[in-house]
């Protein structure tokens, strides 16, 4: 018996090379996204105005985090627009759509996805000359016991709609200040089995996300449901002097997981914070 | 590339080949219990992974954890016939999770009654499909919805099941390992069947809630029991001794995770340096200490 063990052992370690090269292919994108969301653009593949982090072996393919990191800061004359998020693999790949400003100090964002599969991550960014450059990422994510679903989804739903900011301690006015919004919400994807009746199809996420200071934007955000269960973000944004920072934000349900066809209007929710650099 | 067809023909049949017998030793009187080496679930074990077995009354037989795949579930049910004449009137899953479930199938007919957690079977329809996926692709073996059976009967809190003059505490936990795990406590032998409740060697893997996990432990630390179940590891005979590795390890990852937190790092952060030292404990600890300090921080960090 050890001996057939031992042969088959060599027999896999033959077969893995073959395997590995299917690592992140650009079918979806070449197929699909690049003429649903980018149709007629040209776009750069390079890390020279933004970079993506993301981990090679995701454990917890309910939580992953993402980071974009831009590689200049925002001004007047030079900033970045626009920055799209991607899963691939994901049974809906788009994760979100962002917008900043040139107030925004840095087009810096961190965010938890869910991931479903073995996936690039892509990230897409627009200059505010109209220039496109895309960066991407290839994650493992964990098989086993793990769903990309969210551990504790009660939990989550007795908070909904609770909001926390966290800010650093000595932020400084005119500079560039690091945020970070916890919204409560399970963030439900609607990807439940079709033959138990009694268990609501729908999913129920964060469609919308608007964040300003003092009534100015500081980041807008077209999102869906692979961003994580309790969705998390963070961002830079300049405080010129005290004032508020405002997140406002509603959920939508949609009848189908994978198509916004046919969704309704969920809640609306607004949460101040006050900031004295 | 002939040669590599021929190699995938030889591995193909390996793979339907039948399996070997199950090992079972009887525990306790009308106890039996198989126990698995500790795994990550792949193709070459096709996740059958987890401890399962089953209890003999007078009238009937309960079966706890069907077993990791379609096979395994086939294997345990002939070694119940070749045990006992009596017919299997429950089975009883522990928990969600497909190295307990996958061998539901085998038992599906009349006369024998599922049994789970009330929160088992919202559990089956959100996470289902995504390990049906997946299952072809990393565990080599063929399921479909048929081999997801949601409950005919829901604990709400406790229940009891009859054998035939054996009776059989079902308890409903908290969220703790999963936010649907069942235990069964046989009162003739006060045996109780903790499944993913308690790992020994396997680290523990949160995917409910750690904070509800604590405080179970604590709550079951304070009861007698003469045998002890794991749903991964060896049979227990010195409760609460064997418990207290579990819930140092997960003590540990709450009190460093709650620090980091409250000083304002991020979960980046503490996926690189929450617990590490611990991996000298536990086998299987590159597989989900992460997955553990993630799901740790995700809760922890709106306790206040």
């Amino acid at each position: 018996m050890q001996k057939t063990y031992n042969v088959i052992y060599l027999l896999a370690l033959m077969i893995l090379p073959a395997t590995a090269a299917a690592e992140g292919d650009d079918i979806t994108w070449n197929t699909v996204l690049k003429s649903q969301f980018f149709a007629g653009k040209n776009i750069e593949e390079s890390n020279a105005v933004i970079e993506l982090d993301a981990p090679y072996r995701a454990e917890d393919p309910a939580i992953v985090p993402v980071k974009v990191t831009s590689k200049f800061p925002q001004s007047k004359d030079k900033y970045i627009k626009k920055i799209w998020l991607f899963v691939d693999k994901n049974p809906f790949p788009f994760v979100g759509e962002f917008e900043f400003f040139p107030e925004s100090g840095k087009a810096d964002l961190a965010l938890r996805v869910r991931v479903n599969t073995y996936s690039d991550i892509r990230a897409v960014a627009e200059t505010n000359d109209g220039k496109f450059s895309m960066t991407k990422k290839f994650v493992k994510a964990s098989g086993g016991c793990s769903a990309p679903i969210g551990a504790d989804l009660d939990e989550a739903m007795k908070r909904l709609g609770k909001v926390k900011f966290r800010l650093d301690d000595g932020v400084q006015s005119g500079q560039p200040a690091l945020t970070q919004l916890m919204i409560s919400h399970p963030n439900l994807t609607g990807m439940q089995m079709d033959q138990m009746t009694r268990f609501i199809r729908k999913s129920h996420f964060i469609d919308q996300l608007k964040v300003t200071f003092n009534g100015k934007p500081v980041l807008n955000a077209k999102i869906d449901i692979a961003i994580s269960a309790d969705p998390n973000f963070r961002f830079y944004f300049v405080p010129e002097k005290a004032g508020e920072l405002k997140a406002e934000f509603t959920d939508v349900s949609c009848e189908s997981p994978t198509s916004r066809n046919v969704c309704s209007k969920g809640g609306s929710y607004s949460q101040s914070y006050t900031v004295s650099p | 590339m002939k040669f590599v067809l021929l190699l995938m023909g030889l591995l193909t049949s390996y793979s339907s080949m039948a399996l070997p017998p199950l090992s079972f030793s009887q525990v306790a009187p009308g106890i039996y219990l198989h126990t698995s080496a500790h795994h990550w679930p792949d193709r070459d074990n096709h996740g059958e992974i987890a401890n399962i077995g089953f209890i003999v009354g007078e009238r009937c037989v309960a079966v706890i954890d069907s077993g990791g795949s379609p096979q395994q579930g086939v294997a345990l049910r002939n070694t119940i016939k070749q045990v006992t004449a009596k017919p299997v009137c429950y089975v009883i899953n522990t928990h969600v999770h497909p190295d307990h479930i996958y061998g539901n199938i085998a038992f599906k007919e009349p006369g024998v009654q599922f049994v789970g957690h009330h929160k088992l079977a919202r559990a089956m329809a959100t996470r289902g499909d995504h390990y049906l996926g997946r299952a072809a692709e990393l565990l080599d073996i063929q399921v479909n919805q048929d081999n997801i059976i949601p409950p005919d009967i829901e604990v709400n809190d406790t229940m009891t099941l009859n054998l035939g003059n054996r009776e059989l505490l079902l308890t409903a936990h908290p969220s703790t390992h999963t936010d649907n795990d069942l235990s069964v406590y046989d009162k003739a032998t006060e045996t109780i069947w903790l499944a993913d409740l308690l790992f020994l060697e396997h680290i523990p893997v949160i995917d409910g809630s750690i904070k509800g996990w604590l405080g179970e432990m604590g709550r079951l630390e304070k009861n007698h029991y003469k045998l002890v179940v794991p749903g991964h590891g060896h049979l227990v005979k010195d409760w609460p001794a064997s418990l207290q590795p579990q819930k140092a390890y997960l003590t540990g990852l709450a009190t460093e995770v709650r620090a980091m937190i409250k000083q304002g790092k991020t979960l980046e952060q503490a996926l690189n340096s929450v617990g590490l030292p611990a991996k000298k404990n536990w086998q299987l600890f590159e597989q989900f200490h992460r997955k553990n300090v993630t799901i740790a921080f995700a809760e922890l960090e709106w306790e206040d």
